[in-house]
C-alpha cells in the first residue's frame, strides 16, 4: 500500500508538469486549432532561462524560496516575451494559410529553438542548480522531497490562477469566444489578433512555470530536454479532450500517473510472459494516443463536434 | 511487353556500367555522397506519395525506413551466407546468387514495412491533418522504442556487423541505390498517372467530392501508406548494408522532419521537385561543412539552417521550389502550348 501511494505521489509531481504544460498546448489548438510544436521548446528555454537567472542571482551557492519565486518569474517573463514573438513572426502571416503551412512552420520553429538552443546554451547537459534547501520528509509511511511538493503546490496554483482567468475575466471570455468561433467573435467585435498573442503568452507562462519544475525534479537539462515530454503534454491534452482546459490537467495527470505505473510494475510476469514495461513507456504513451483518436477523438472531457462540410 | 523489358535490362545495364564507372572516376567522399543522394531521392519521393500527391500528412516516415532496415539486415546477418551457398540446383548461378539473396531481404524488408504503412495507414480513415500528423508521429517512435528493446538485433547499442552490400555481389551498393531511386521515381510518375493516381489526387484536392465521386478514399489513402511504406523500407535497407550498422538513434522523427524538409522544398505533390531537393538537401550540409568551425559550440549547422530554410520558405513560398508541377512543365524547351492543370505532366 505505501509503495503504492508512493507512486502515486511521483506519478502526481510529474503528471503536474504535464499538466501545465498540456494547458499551451491545449489553449493554443482552442484558438487556432495548431499544434504548437514549438511550445515543448519554449519549455525548455524556461529551464535554461532559469538556469541562468538563478546562477546570475547567485542562488547557486545561497538558496532561498525567494529566490526560487524570482528566478520563476524571470523566465515566465523572457518566456512570454518569446511566445508573443513566435506568434507575431511565424504563425501571424499564415493566419489565412493552409492549416498544413502553419503547422510545418510550427515544426520549422520547434527545430530551430532546439538546434539554436544548442548552438546558444551548448549541447552538454547541465545542471540545474537547487534554488532553495532540499529536504526529505516523510508523510505517514511516503517518503518525499521538499521539491515535490513545492512542485504539485505551485502547479495547482497556477492552474487554478488560469481556471480563474479563463471563467472569471474579460480576456478569458473572448478567449472562449475566439476559441468557440473565430469569424463570429471577430464580427461581435473581440480584438481576435490581441486575444491570440494573449493566449500564446498565457501558455508560454506556464511553459516557463513547468521547465523550471522540471529542472528541480529533474536536474538535467539540455536543448533537447523539451521533446519528449512536450509530445507526452500534448498526448495529455489530446487524452482530456483538446480545446478543454479542465481536460488538460486530468490528462497530464493521468499521463504522469501511467508513466509512473508502468516503471512501477516492471519486471511484469504474466505466465512465462516477462516484459520490462518500464522500458516501453515511451510506447505506452503514444499507444494512448493512438487508441483515444481512433476510439475517442473527442478525449475524455470532451464533446463530440460532428464535422460539417 | 518487349519494349519494356528492353527498357529495364537498359536500366539494370546504365546501373551496372556507373557502378563499375563512377568509382574509378570520382573520390569516395563524392561516391559517398552520390549514394546518399540516392537514398534520400528514394525516401522523399516515397513520403511525397502519402504528403504531397494523396494529401495526407506523415511525419512517421523513419519508422518505416527502421523496420525495413532491420527486417532485411536481421535477413542477411542471420540467414544471409547460408542462403548465398545453398543455391538449389536450376537456381541462378553461384556468381549472382547473393544479389538474389540481397534483393530477398530488401524486398522482404520493404514488404514489412509495406505491412507497417498499412497498420498506420488505418488510422488516416478518421483523421487528418495535424492529428494524423501526430499519430504518424507516435507510431514512428513506437516502433523505435520497440526496436529498441529487441536484444537479437543489439537494442540500445546498435545492430553492428551488418553485411556490406558487396559482400553478396560483384557489383558495389551504387548499383542498388541507384537502381532503387530510379524505380522509385517511375513508379511514382506511373502511378500518379495511373486512375490509382486521379484518385490520390482527387482525396488531395477535396475528399468529400472525391467520395461522392465514387472514390474509394479508404482504399486509396491505405494504398498510398503502404506503397510510401514500401520504399522507405527498401531505403532503410540498402542504408543499413551500406553503413554496416544500425542504431535505432538513426531513426528519431528528426530523420522524419529531415525527409519532410525534403518534400517541401522540393514541393508537395511534386515528384521531380523531391529528386531535386533531396539532392540539394545532401549537397548542402557536405558544402556547409566547414562552417562548423565558426559556430559556438561547433555545432553542426545544418539542423539551423534547415529549419530556418523551412520556416522562411513557408512564410514566403509555401508551394515549395516547384508546387505541384513537375519538371518537364517548367523548363522552357519542353513546355507545352496548352498548359494543363496541375500534375498532369509525366505522360509526355
Amino acid at each position: 500500500m505505501n509503495t503504492f501511494l508512493q507512486h502515486l505521489l511521483n506519478g502526481i509531481a510529474t503528471g503536474s508538469i504535464y499538466a501545465l504544460l498540456a494547458l499551451g498546448y491545449t489553449m493554443v489548438y482552442g484558438v487556432l486549432k495548431l499544434i504548437n510544436f514549438a511550445h515543448s521548446e519554449i519549455f525548455m528555454v524556461g529551464a535554461f532561462t532559469g538556469y541562468y537567472a538563478a546562477h546570475a542571482l547567485g542562488l547557486a551557492s545561497n538558496p532561498s524560496l525567494l529566490g526560487a519565486a524570482t528566478v520563476m518569474l524571470i523566465s515566465m517573463t523572457v518566456c512570454g516575451l518569446l511566445g508573443f514573438l513566435n506568434e507575431r513572426i511565424a504563425y501571424r502571416p499564415l493566419r489565412t494559410a493552409p492549416r498544413i503551412t502553419s503547422l510545418i512552420t510550427a515544426m520549422g520553429v520547434s527545430l530551430f529553438l532546439q538546434y539554436g538552443g544548442q548552438m546558444v546554451f551548448g549541447p552538454d547537459p547541465k545542471f540545474f542548480p537547487q534554488v532553495f534547501p532540499k529536504s526529505n520528509l516523510q508523510l505517514g509511511g511516503v517518503v518525499t522531497t521538499n521539491y515535490q511538493l513545492f512542485v504539485v503546490a505551485v502547479a495547482i496554483a497556477l492552474m487554478a490562477g488560469l481556471q480563474w482567468i479563463v471563467y472569471r475575466t474579460r480576456f478569458g471570455k473572448a478567449m472562449r469566444a475566439v476559441s468557440h468561433n473565430f469569424e463570429m467573435a471577430s464580427l461581435m467585435g473581440i480584438p481576435t489578433d490581441r486575444i491570440i498573442s494573449m493566449t500564446f503568452v498565457l501558455g508560454s507562462v506556464l511553459a516557463a512555470a513547468a521547465g523550471n519544475l522540471y529542472g528541480l525534479v529533474y536536474p538535467r537539462i539540455d536543448p533537447l530536454m523539451g521533446v519528449f515530454p512536450g509530445l507526452k503534454a500534448f498526448v495529455a491534452a489530446v487524452l482530456g479532450g483538446i480545446g478543454n482546459v479542465p481536460g488538460a490537467m486530468l490528462g497530464g495527470m493521468l499521463i504522469g500517473l501511467v508513466e509512473e505505473y508502468a516503471v512501477a510494475i516492471d519486471p511484469w510476469a504474466w505466465g512465462a510472459l516477462h516484459v520490462h514495461v518500464g522500458r516501453f513507456k515511451d510506447a505506452i504513451v503514444f499507444a494512448i494516443l493512438v487508441a483515444i483518436l481512433v476510439f475517442r477523438p473527442s478525449g475524455l472531457l470532451g464533446r463530440y463536434e460532428p464535422e460539417k462540410v | 511487353m518487349a519494349r519494356r523489358l528492353a527498357l529495364g535490362a537498359l536500366l539494370i545495364g546504365c546501373a551496372a556500367l556507373l557502378d563499375a564507372l563512377l568509382p574509378r572516376l570520382l573520390d569516395p567522399y563524392m561516391f559517398q555522397i552520390l549514394i546518399y543522394i540516392g537514398i534520400n531521392i528514394t525516401l522523399a519521393v516515397s513520403l511525397n506519395l502519402v504528403n504531397g500527391i494523396t494529401g495526407q500528412f506523415s511525419i512517421g516516415h523513419a519508422g518505416f525506413m527502421a523496420i525495413g532496415a532491420y527486417v532485411s539486415a536481421y535477413i542477411t546477418y542471420f540467414f544471409g551466407p547460408g542462403l548465398a551457398t545453398a543455391t538449389p540446383s536450376g537456381g541462378p548461378p553461384p556468381g549472382i546468387a547473393g544479389e538474389f539473396v540481397l534483393f530477398g531481404a530488401l524486398l522482404a524488408g520493404g514488404l514489412a514495412a509495406a505491412g507497417a504503412g498499412w497498420v498506420v495507414g488505418l488510422p488516416s480513415l478518421r483523421l487528418k491533418g495535424d492529428y494524423l500528423a501526430i499519430v504518424t508521429l507516435g507510431f514512428g517512435e513506437i516502433i523505435r522504442v520497440l526496436i529498441l528493446n529487441i536484444e537479437t538485433v543489439g537494442g540500445a547499442r546498435g545492430f553492428a556487423g551488418v553485411p556490406p552490400l558487396q559482400k553478396f555481389s560483384p557489383v558495389r551498393g551504387f548499383f542498388w541505390v541507384f537502381l532503387l531511386a530510379v524505380a522509385t521515381v517511375i513508379v511514382s510518375v506511373r502511378l500518379v498517372n495511373s486512375s490509382y493516381g486521379r484518385a490520390m489526387l482527387a482525396v488531395r484536392e477535396d475528399e468529400v467530392a472525391a467520395e461522392a465521386s465514387g472514390v474509394n478514399t479508404t482504399q486509396t489513402k491505405v494504398g498510398a501508406f503502404v506503397v510510401g511504406a514500401f520504399f522507405a523500407g527498401m531505403a532503410g535497407g540498402l542504408l543499413g548494408h551500406y553503413l554496416q550498422y544500425l542504431n535505432p538513434a538513426m531513426f528519431t522523427f528528426v530523420k522524419s522532419f529531415e525527409i519532410l524538409i525534403m518534400v517541401v522544398l522540393g514541393g508537395m505533390g511534386s515528384i521531380t521537385g523531391s529528386v531535386l531537393a533531396a539532392a540539394i538537401m545532401t549537397i548542402l550540409p557536405e558544402a556547409l561543412r566547414g562552417v562548423k568551425d565558426y559556430t559556438p559550440h561547433n555545432i553542426d549547422p545544418r539542423m539551423v539552417l534547415f529549419s530556418l530554410l523551412l520556416i522562411v520558405l513557408m512564410l514566403t513560398r509555401p508551394t515549395g521550389l516547384l508546387g505541384h508541377r513537375e519538371i518537364w512543365d517548367v523548363v522552357p524547351w519542353r513546355r507545352r502550348r496548352h498548359p494543363a492543370g496541375p500534375n498532369s505532366g509525366g505522360a509526355a
